[in-house]
């Protein structure tokens, strides 16, 4: 079967990704998002847009980011040779800004001047509320009080950059819940307001845009792995909870079929405890349906009801996936696959010690696949990790998590 | 000869409008307090004299709600209502003498895992007479819309005041039942004030279609019904009559009498 150019075919112009995305929402945001979608392909079609977005990205954001050869890891496992895509060092400690920047931009452009946002592990907030600060936008942050026990340092800088952070107390208290508040509080606003959405989900055209603005990982990535090492990856791994860092490094290498992608879900507790978030890993309870606003992978009971996830890392406790996900899962152009609290945790400790690179829990998802799947390939292989944060916000988890015994052993 | 669905919605305004007064529309959720008391609240609604309801569904992640609403849902949902009770609760409620149009409300997920084409089934066996869904615009609502048209039961489409002339043009075109107006941006739940320029959106809206047009959100006091009465064909109160139901089921009854008095 030839595979389809997947440049051309999706989104198609009702936000479809195969037989995922759309937009379903009520009908006042409707006009927003239209609006929206409007606003992205003037700005793309600017050229003065570019100039300034490209010039914020090497100045203020730092890119590119570096790739770095992970040598110790490397020799540990026995495999392939690891190579990090640095998102870590982006400002801001992750790949989160580079969206959040875009989009803010974006809302300069329609003329609005308050933003709203959704966090899991704060970085999303961090980032908006970073983006905010630098244009003049006022910002405020719901973020689930499960959350805020959980990304304390993250809370603190967010206010600390001016926004306000609002609980959400409803529901799971995490993610999902938190996207709902910011959802009823656009919907209030909408006129004067831009939802600034994090992650590759939501209505059309919000997975579109935050993969747009998310694609120069990828680009840049697959560029330094030819500028440094000659070749291309054999297999690119990036965690996925929405999915944003996962389809921003995947998208420059969709169509370069020998690089397998594999994106990595959050297996909490273990699939058959129910407590995680596995969208694609639970047949008994991922199915396809449709949540905030787009028709994806969902974690639901018999009727419908979104079930609560659990993960130790914030950023990927959450029930629903982006649809381009879905979609490319379908196609099997990606694979998906999960890692545990534990094995989590584990990588966190062990590129810690081996890299002297602390790595946020989501992305140590991400390091933990690498873990299991290096030492089974050849030693001239090459497997490409977006390390898509940095690990200083999830110290206190992770104290209380070992139980303050820091001794390599998970 | 048993009306459709939509006959029956049809025949609610036309009773009304020969009285020269808006349909009132109550919105409760079955299962709050409890599963019993939220049948006899309805059943006394019946009684005071309302045109029709919209029978709540509980879902999880109600977006369109405000925090009155998410509280009652979130109790139907800790004392185990799905989608099939509700549908039950329908029946129920006609096997006790509701001969109202029932339109069941809810939101998109739920009626998705049920199996649309076994939801209109059994929501149309039941005796249910349409369908209200606040996430689905009529661009994605193909699938539902035939299972719908089918059966002869209305899906209820939305406008809002951010609605440019384009979108009331599709609303207008796909529309059947009525056409539900929000009055303001935001979700559901009682205000004092309703928004000065809501006579404009209604007429903006009025100038493109024929269709029966109901209002929601926000609406909670008699002065607010009898504004109602005079630019609107139907309106719905949700939020003022969950509070109400938190209390008591006369509360309720007492709410809905007095909100319906306010129409003659």
């Amino acid at each position: 079967m030839q595979q389809p150019n997947l440049e051309t075919t999706v989104p198609n112009a009702r936000g479809y990704y195969g037989e995922y995305g759309g937009r379903f929402v009520p009908e006042t945001l409707i006009p927003a998002l239209d609006e929206l979608i409007e606003a992205f392909n003037t700005a793309l079609a600017d050229p003065a847009f570019q100039q300034q977005f490209a010039n914020l990205q090497a100045t203020y954001t730092g890119r590119p980011t570096p790739l770095t050869y992970a040598g110790r890891l490397t020799e540990q496992l026995g495999g392939a040779q690891i190579y990090l895509k640095r998102e870590d060092l982006a400002h801001t400690g992750a790949h989160k800004i580079n969206n959040a920047l875009g989009q803010a931009l974006l809302a300069v452009r329609m003329g609005k001047k308050r933003i709203v946002a959704e966090t899991g592990a704060g970085q999303h907030g961090v980032a908006t509320a970073t983006a905010c600060a630098l244009l003049g936008l006022e910002c405020h942050v719901y973020m689930g009080t499960v959350d805020i026990a959980r990304q304390k340092p993250n809370v603190f800088r967010m206010k600390l950059l001016g926004a306000e952070v609002v609980p959400v107390e409803s529901g799971s208290k995490t993610l999902k819940d938190a996207i709902n508040e910011a959802i009823r509080d656009w919907v209030t606003n909408v006129r004067t307001t831009h939802y600034l959405l994090g992650s590759a989900l939501g209505p059309h055209p919000y997975p579109f845009i935050v993969r747009e603005f998310q694609s120069v990982i990828g680009i840049e990535a697959r560029q330094q792995m030819l500028d440094q090492v000659g070749r291309l990856p054999d297999v690119a791994v990036a965690c996925v909870g929405g999915g944003s860092n996962a389809i921003g490094l995947f998208h420059a290498f969709r169509n370069d079929e020998n690089v397998d992608l594999i994106g990595v879900e959050a297996g909490g507790l273990g699939i058959e405890s129910g407590a995680h978030a596995a969208r694609f890993a639970d047949p008994a309870l991922g199915r396809p349906g449709v949540l905030h606003g787009t028709r994806s992978f969902v974690l639901q009971d018999d009727d419908g009801q979104i079930m609560n996830t659990h993960s130790v890392s914030a950023g990927l406790d959450y029930a629903s996936v982006g649809p381009e996900h879905a979609y490319l899962r379908q196609l099997e152009r990606a694979f998906y696959t999960f890692a545990t609290d534990d094995e989590a945790l584990e990588a966190f400790q062990m590129l810690s010690q081996l890299e002297g690179i602390i790595p946020a829990l989501e992305s140590a998802h991400a390091v933990a696949e690498a873990i299991k799947r290096a030492p089974q390939m050849p030693k001239d292989s090459i497997l490409l990790i977006n390390l898509s944060g940095r690990g200083d916000k999830d110290l206190d988890t992770v104290i209380s998590e070992l139980g303050g015994e820091l001794d390599g052993e998970a | 000869m048993v009306k459709t669905g939509l006959e029956s919605i049809a025949a609610m305004f036309a009773a009304a409008k020969a009285q020269n007064r808006a349909a009132f529309l109550p919105y409760y959720p079955i299962g709050y307090p409890t599963y019993d008391d939220s049948l006899d609240a309805i059943l006394a609604m019946a009684e005071a004299g309302v045109d029709g309801f919209e029978i709540g569904m509980p879902f999880s992640d109600p977006l369109a709600d405000g925090p009155t609403i998410q509280a009652a849902t979130q109790v139907a949902l800790e004392n185990g209502i799905t989608v099939k009770r509700c549908i039950e609760a329908v029946r129920t409620l006609r096997d006790r003498g509701v001969d109202q149009p029932m339109l069941l409300m809810g939101y998109l997920n739920p009626v998705l895992a049920y199996g649309v084409e076994a939801f209109v089934r059994d929501a149309k066996a039941a005796g249910a007479n349409g369908l209200i869904l606040p996430d689905l615009p009529p661009e994605e609502a193909a699938l539902v819309g035939e299972a719908c048209a089918q059966a002869g039961l209305a899906l209820i489409f939305f406008l809002a005041p951010t609605s440019n002339a384009e979108r009331i043009a599709l609303v207008a075109e796909r529309a059947n039942g009525f056409i539900y107006l929000v009055s303001v941006t935001g979700v559901t739940g009682a205000r004092t004030d309703l928004p000065p320029d809501l006579r404009d959106f209604v007429a903006r809206v009025r100038a493109q279609t024929d269709q029966p047009l109901v209002m929601g959100f926000g609406i909670s006091q008699p002065e607010q019904a009898r504004m109602m009465s005079e630019i609107m064909d139907g309106f719905i109160v949700g939020s003022a009559l969950v509070r109400a139901g938190g209390e008591s089921v006369s509360a309720v009854r007492d709410l809905a009498a007095r909100l319906r008095q306010a129409l003659d």
